[in-house]
């Protein structure tokens, strides 16, 4: 057992954490405000560091990284910034990684290659309307048409969606099957015939990040985008999403570490009763917790990250990284908030604003109900 | 990172389960339950025969060399069937490891090979008194030099293995003067030294096979050899052997939690209600999925500050934080075991009623978890500076 970091994860954290506090942490309140996604910062800058291709081979244009270094990229981002986090987690976990694990060696080169340089954004369209943990009750359809696949319904809560130019679509390809069969993954460039957007959801945290409703009306594209075997969409998404669920819990982590830094750091400044409030036992407990499961939720994303890489089994444990990870950067973050006081509940400081991100890494990826059912089903099999 | 355990390390798991299954199992509730003690004792000198009294000990005292992961994980492995044998086992691994690191070359062979060989059935920790618990330098135990001897007054309360331990770490006032846990010494007293009465044994909640004794000093002479590590160092001595402790005391607690759900789980795929097993109702699997989540993460910190140990790095915060969390996490992991179990869980019928009460100490002794943060709190803050 070795239970530290390599000299090339060390770099990366080092390297992510100098280029977050420098460049991205500054603006961090301003975009959440404005809801105003910065796409040359929050990505295009990322493609510069290597980060977007992180853990794909060179021979596909990423660094050739494994899982852990993955992990720490989104978690020093998610530190400063939710929006960014999620912003690579989505795009790499997501998008270019179904084509890494399932695509054919033509759409590697083609699709993979600019998602990893950083060259293209990509993005995830599972969920709709009534498909949310129930990805078996997708109503949107794929019928073949000659060279072609016309795809029509609608997708929403799609993380990157309206700015990824490469979008990985479920459809259901096969009227007669019910509900996990019969779907299948098709690869959507941004300017399809009949693909358009709707809807930007206005939200209560990771307001940076845009989230969009992806219509799709008769929309074409090529035979050859069809993602691994037609019908195998369900499998390709579950798969996705084992690996999405470390990009997530690493995102939660960042946001707990950083609202637990937050705290920590005003419980030593704050005066009250004549001393700093960091000497009262009330306080010091908060931060003992905090940092206790932090430390906790730490070893289970890397646990899981570490799996994923030596190619073990890994979907029971990233489904114990996400749903402890997020629950940590919750109750770390109400409890970060509280350490503030009344300072907490304003815009004046970051705490307010790492509470309205926590929450959403409860729920997206996978509800943590559905996390518990992951679990528990894999525990009493 | 390497988070896998080494072929080494997974032989140990290996031996302490098989142990623990065949020997410890269907002896424990028995044990529990006041039963013949003998089978305790016999499991001890075969634990010791296996090289389990002295896990992180150098060969040349008679240790298993096996360092402090494995430590871990085989306390775990024992704990998982009989947490009384596995407090017994981690507190003399405790007193091994704390002779080797401050003994006299003379003290570390005249004593470890006696605990590891299982000469010894158990060796003991003395330092909390009545007035002393969380707060130790408050204790009012004292040792007088009278030229030739150290002469032992007062009483020390809670004291694992006492009556058939071996050897006694036992801590003193040495210097009445001295400010607050600098005038504070460590003797090492073997059993059946005159002037050392083991007093009444506490009825406890669980954990009922290993004895808890107060023990009595009363112009206690022992010599001046007795003294192990420098004069007036002792405060500093118990804080930083409590650490590797807890590590110890953390593992154990793990196996109480894994066993209690393992019970849960299997009871949950037996037992129907409404026409349907247990295990198919969310609400039981939410309790498995977020017991086992926890416990995931009790391991991993467990095995974090071993590793920080075994390398021979500070890791004070680390054993806190695992000792903090894996007590706890077991402790939510038993009392929602026996709830899975209903009615059946609250009576000695099913050993998840005795894991419910074994487990409870955990966030109690060598440090109670109000102490864990406390420890953890100054370390983050000081980090800061």
């Amino acid at each position: 057992m070795i239970f530290e970091l390599n000299e090339e994860q060390s770099l990366i954290r080092q390297t992510v954490r100098t280029f977050a506090e420098n460049e991205i942490k500054p603006d961090a309140a301003a975009r959440d405000e404005a809801e105003r996604f910065d796409r040359a910062l929050m990505f295009d800058k990322l493609g510069e560091l290597g980060l977007t291709g992180i853990i794909f081979p060179e021979a596909y244009g990423g660094a050739g990284a494994d899982y852990i270094s993955y992990a720490i990229a989104v978690e020093e981002l998610s530190r400063v910034c939710a929006s960014t986090g999620v912003t690579l987690s989505a795009h790499l976990s997501l998008a270019a990684n179904p084509i890494y694990l399932f695509g054919s060696e033509e759409q590697k080169q083609r699709y993979l290659v600019p998602l990893a340089a950083g060259s293209k954004l990509g993005a995830f369209a599972l969920t709709e309307t009534a498909a949310g943990s129930d990805a078996g009750g997708t109503r949107a359809t794929a019928v073949r048409d000659g060279d072609h696949w016309v795809l029509n319904g609608t997708k929403i809560f799609c993380t990157n969606g309206g700015e990824a130019e490469l979008n990985i679509v479920f459809a259901r390809s096969d009227k007669e099957a019910q509900k996990h069969h019969g779907i299948s993954a098709f690869i959507v460039e941004k300017d399809s015939p009949g693909f358009s957007f709707g809807k930007k959801e206005s939200k209560l945290g990771i307001r940076s990040s845009p989230t969009r409703e992806l219509v799709f009306d008769h929309c074409r594209i090529p035979a050859g985008n069809l993602l691994g075997a037609e019908g195998s969409g369900f499998k390709i998404a579950m798969k996705t999403l084992d690996g999405g669920r470390i990009g997530i819990a690493a995102q939660a982590l960042g946001i707990a570490q950083g609202a637990f830094e937050a705290a920590r750091d005003y419980a030593r400044e704050r005066k009250q009763f004549d001393q700093p409030i960091a000497a009262f036992q009330a306080v010091q407990f908060k931060l003992a917790d905090m940092a206790t499961e932090i430390e906790a939720a730490r070893l289970l994303v890397y646990q899981a990250a570490y799996k994923a890489s030596a190619g073990q089994p890994y979907g029971k444990e990233s489904a114990m990284a996400k749903l402890f990870a997020s629950d940590v950067a919750m109750r770390v973050t109400v409890e970060a908030v509280q350490v503030f006081g009344g300072y907490g509940f304003t815009r004046d400081f970051p705490v307010e604003r790492m509470m309205r991100d926590a929450k959403i890494t409860q729920i997206y990826e996978g509800t943590n109900e559905v996390q518990r059912i992951v679990i528990g089903t894999a525990v009493t099999r | 990172m390497n988070l896998d355990l080494n072929e080494e390390q997974q032989l140990i798991q290996q031996t302490a389960r098989a142990f623990a299954a065949a020997q410890l199992a269907p002896v424990a509730g028995p044990l529990d339950q006041g039963g013949d003690q003998q089978p305790f004792f016999d499991n001890l000198l075969k634990l010791a025969e296996l090289g389990f009294m002295g896990l992180n000990v150098r060969a040349a005292y008679g240790g298993a060399e096996a360092g402090a992961v494995a430590f871990s994980v085989a306390l775990t492995e024992i704990a998982r069937a009989c947490a009384a044998t596995a407090v017994t086992l981690s507190v003399s691994n405790m007193v091994c490891e704390l002779i080797q690191a401050i003994g006299s070359a003379d003290q570390c062979r005249n004593y470890i090979p006696r605990i590891c060989s299982g000469d010894y059935p158990a060796a003991a920790f003395a330092l909390t008194e009545a007035g002393a618990g969380s707060d130790p330098a408050a204790l009012t135990t004292s040792a007088v030099s009278d030229g030739a001897a150290w002469v032992l007054n007062g009483s020390k309360v809670f004291i694992t293995s006492a009556p058939y331990a071996g050897v006694f770490v036992v801590w003193a006032v040495t210097d009445k003067q001295a400010p607050r846990g600098q005038g504070i010494s460590c003797f090492l007293v073997e059993g059946g030294t005159p002037g050392l009465a083991i007093g009444k044994q506490e009825k406890k909640m669980g954990q009922h096979a290993a004895a808890t004794n107060e023990i009595v000093f009363t112009d206690c002479r022992i010599p001046r050899s007795a003294l192990i590590g420098r004069l007036n160092d002792g405060f500093r001595i118990a804080v930083s052997e409590l650490a590797g402790g807890r590590i110890g005391i953390g593992s154990l607690a793990l196996g109480v939690g894994l066993a209690a759900t393992e019970c849960a789980i299997r009871y949950a795929l037996e037992r129907k209600q409404f026409g349907q097993k247990l295990a198919d109702f969310q609400a039981i699997q939410w309790k498995i999925a977020d017991a086992c989540t926890e416990l995931e993460a009790a391991r991993l910190l467990l095995m974090n500050a071993a590793f920080l140990k075994e390398q021979g790095r500070p890791f004070a915060r680390a054993a806190s934080m695992a000792k903090l969390f894996a007590t706890e996490s077991a402790n939510r992991a038993c009392y929602e075991a026996l709830q899975i179990h209903g009615g059946y869980g609250y009576t000695a019928d099913f050993p998840v009623e005795r894991y419910a009460r074994d487990v409870r100490v955990t966030t109690i002794y060598e440090g109670t978890s109000e102490i864990q943060r406390l420890i953890i709190a100054r370390d983050v803050l000081r980090d800061f500076d």
